[in-house]
């Protein structure tokens, strides 16, 4: 027996993984929040009780976190011979068990169909949609349920943590992740290591580390998954990032929004004290350190780092001036690291397989992979890890299958509020920190909202500084006074009343703006109406001079009326009126009177024969 | 049956079970919530004594955060998401039906007392937007009939019981 506490703790961890060590016949099925509205418990149980029925109580069902193709849920994967279902309903599963489970034979109508070659796919790597990622972080969230510990164990959990406090110093650890080049994954894009190293040497005790999970661009919702999905690799990078820059106490900010992240990140903090990876003398050696949880209140201010302190400090999240810097003065004024989820959960994969490996993944100036929301217009909304450098294009055709409904592609929405939109003729910029920056954009925390031509930008821009005016904490003026004035000229525009050199008001605005606020929402707020003036001037000439707009979405600048030709007179549009201002005898074609109509949409939804034209 | 226990009474508890430190004020305020629905001001001072803080320090923190109500709250809140995803994919729309069906805009709450209307700026449920949370259920791919048919089916448990 080795004495040497350093290194029993590398022994304890290299034994639980070969007591637990791989699974090989389950059943992966998706229990991320998309998935479980789509009903994905019910199939769980339904699996489970099945599995007993026919006496297979050996093979394990794993509830596990998102597994990105959230279009198809409730999706399941079942292993060793990884074949992937979707859409899987209750009755599905007896034969699911007593074909695919006990005879390894396929079930084609529960397969993927690619829908230009209608040919069915097997494996989750087979299909478009996986084929091109690198799913490196995201994709263990198919191999553990998060709820269980010794799954985690079972991929290798843990490891990384026994190999720094055997073998590696602090500075040891912070060289690793520096040469790695590790930027941060929640919208700056700080390196990683220069943080860890600030802390490390900073004076002040006690030091804090926080994984910042307040997630709180809309549209996004990688740091969910992961923290729903792979909760104890947050915690392991967190571990291994107090050990680096001797820290004993950590914060994990998360979003009120997300429930079920709390849930699972409250077990896995239990289980990790537990089993001695969290607390006093981790894993028999002199280190300690231990992980509280806060929940946000709904501010979306909070993700920035001076505010998120005020807010685990208990008060309200309102940002300061940042002459002084987190590394120094965090929360309590005393050194800080604030790293998002995203960045944590790359840690113990640095350290694992080296910062070699790692840098040999992305571009010059951004390692590693991304994880990337697609949603909005496009035909597989999902999670997506892809290497930094990826085209735009090849995210969104490759494996976001182009746009549903024949329509054509408009923009693409990167970086949240502060962030912009790429118009068709910059699709093939590889995505990267510096290259959306270049292009009017930013990497932000990873949300993509893809645009088709029925959306309308000026109308885009209106609702992010709609947002940003709700959001802006108040405490610097040209914040809390300049977005609100950009939001009603704005206002202004989509309901038929903007004028003559509004555009260049909001160009001007929009520098003040930047260059005077306080903090980075402010700063960064002007971006999504900079960026669409940058891209789509036209319509804001449309929606200015010509009162038009070309979208059909601003609800002032349009006309409902029916197609006499295509109208079968059916009458449904007529019971969906909340205004009564269709009209009509059965079987003849209907019309609408313009002045009661109040532009809802509800006919339009309802319509099976697209007779309803919007001009 | 538990004995019925004052708000002050429950608000003290509260602030014991998170330390009494005024660092735990937001942790305090939502398990308040949560256990009156809404923030009462009567919890609201019993919390700033329990914790040693002036009323000001609680009522900041109570109006700064949008989770928060000062209002009492409908038995079924309608949360819609206005995330961009949703956006993008008709959630005014059913902001609009909400609003005119329910008679309310979003804050408020029916007067009798059956649904508040709430937006929240993304639920993390893009993939199957728009999105429309009642309670702690989500909806996802939420069309103007499907509104219809979700109020309806509240109406028609909350005449059974």
């Amino acid at each position: 027996m080795n004495e040497n506490p350093d290194t029993q703790a590398r022994q304890i961890i290299d034994n639980l993984t070969l007591y637990y060590g791989p699974k090989k016949k389950f059943i992966a099925i998706c229990a991320g929040t998309g998935c479980r509205a789509s009903g994905s418990l019910k199939v769980k149980e339904a699996l489970e009780a099945e599995l007993k029925k026919q006496n297979l109580s050996e093979v394990d069902v794993l509830a596990t976190g998102c597994l990105g193709f959230c279009e198809k849920g409730p999706m399941l994967v079942v292993h060793p011979d990884k074949y992937f279902y979707q859409h899987v309903r209750v009755e599905d599963v007896p034969e699911i068990i007593s074909k695919t489970v006990a005879k390894g034979e396929v079930i084609s109508r529960l397969l993927y169909r690619h829908p230009e070659t209608k040919k069915t796919l097997f494996r989750e790597e087979d299909l478009p949609f996986y084929k091109k990622q690198l799913r490196v972080v995201f994709g263990q969230n198919g191999m553990i349920d998060p709820s269980r510990i010794e799954d985690y164990f079972a991929i290798n959990g843990y490891q990384a943590l026994g190999k720094v406090l055997a073998e590696m110093t602090p500075e040891g650890v912070i060289s690793e992740v520096k040469k790695a080049g590790l930027r941060g994954r929640g919208g700056g894009g700080f390196h990683a290591a220069v943080k860890w190293e600030g802390v490390r040497k900073a004076k002040g005790d006690p030091k804090y580390v926080i994984a910042n999970g307040d997630e709180g661009d809309p549209g996004a919702y990688m740091d969910r998954s992961l923290m729903e999905g792979n909760p104890h690799s947050v915690i392991e990078g967190m571990i291994i990032g107090a050990y680096a820059v001797g820290s004993n106490q950590g914060y994990i900010y998360v979003r009120n929004e997300y429930p079920l992240a709390v849930t699972h990140l409250t077990k896995a903090i239990a289980d990790a004290r537990e089993m001695g990876l969290l607390g006093k003398n981790i894993l028999g050696t002199d280190f300690s350190f231990d992980i509280q949880i806060t929940k946000g209140a709904g501010a979306f201010v909070c993700g920035e780092s001076s505010a998120l302190f005020a807010s685990v400090e208990g008060r309200a999240g309102e940002p300061r001036a940042k002459y002084v810097h987190a590394v120094e003065k965090g929360l309590y004024d005393k050194p800080t690291v604030l790293n998002n989820v995203e960045t944590w959960a790359n840690v113990p994969l640095i350290i694992n397989k080296g910062a070699d490996w790692y840098n040999s993944i992305g571009t010059e100036g951004s390692k590693g992979t991304k994880i990337f929301s697609l949603v909005g217009k496009i035909n597989n909304t999902g999670l997506i890890e892809v290497p930094m450098g990826t085209t735009l294009y090849e995210i969104i055709y490759d494996m976001g299958g182009g746009i549903p409904n024949g329509r054509k592609f408009k923009a693409v929405q990167t970086g949240g509020p502060s962030g912009g939109c790429i118009p068709e003729s910059l699709l093939d910029i590889p995505v990267d920190f510096d290259k959306l920056y270049e292009v009017g954009s930013m990497m932000g925390s990873g949300g993509m909202i893809v645009m088709d031509e029925t959306s309308c930008m000026v109308d885009v821009a209106r609702y992010f500084l709609e947002f940003l005016k709700e959001e802006s904490c108040g405490k610097c003026v040209p914040c809390r006074e300049g977005v609100r004035r950009m939001s009603d000229i704005l206002e202004d525009i989509c309901a038929g009343k903007g004028r003559e050199g509004d555009v260049e008001i909001l160009e001007a605005m929009g520098k003040a703006i930047a260059d005077g606020s306080l903090c980075a929402l402010g700063g960064s707020a002007p971006n999504p109406v900079l960026s669409t003036i940058r891209y789509f001037r036209e319509e804001y000439d449309a929606h200015i001079r010509d009162h038009r707009c070309p979208a059909g979405v601003c609800k002032a600048l349009i006309t409902y009326s029916i197609d006499a030709e295509k109208c079968t007179g059916c009458g449904v549009c007529v019971k969906v009126c909340a205004t009564q201002a269709i009209t009509g005898e059965k079987k003849k074609a209907h019309v609408i009177d313009k002045d009661k109509c109040t532009r809802c949409g509800a006919c339009i939804q309802s319509c099976k024969f697209d007779a309803i034209h919007v001009k | 049956m538990t004995k019925p226990i004052s708000v002050a009474a429950k608000t003290r508890q509260i602030v014991k079970k998170h330390g009494g430190g005024k660092s735990a004020m937001i942790a305090v305020l939502q398990d308040i919530q949560e256990a009156f629905n809404y923030l009462p001001k009567e919890a609201l001072k019993a919390a700033a004594k329990a914790m040693n803080v002036p009323m000001s320090r609680v009522y900041e923190a109570a109006t700064f955060y949008t989770a928060f109500s000062l209002k009492p709250r409908g038995k079924h809140i309608v949360k819609i998401c206005k995330g961009t995803a949703c956006h993008v994919r008709g959630a005014a729309v059913l902001q609009d039906r909400f609003e005119t069906t329910l008679g309310i805009k979003p804050g408020e709450t029916t007067k009798d007392g059956k649904f508040s209307l709430e937006t929240v700026n993304c639920v993390g449920a893009c993939a199957l937007g728009p999105v429309v949370v009642i309670n702690a259920d989500y909806h996802g791919q939420v069309t103007i009939s499907k509104v219809d048919k979700i109020i309806k089916k509240i109406n028609e448990e909350g005449a059974k019981s």
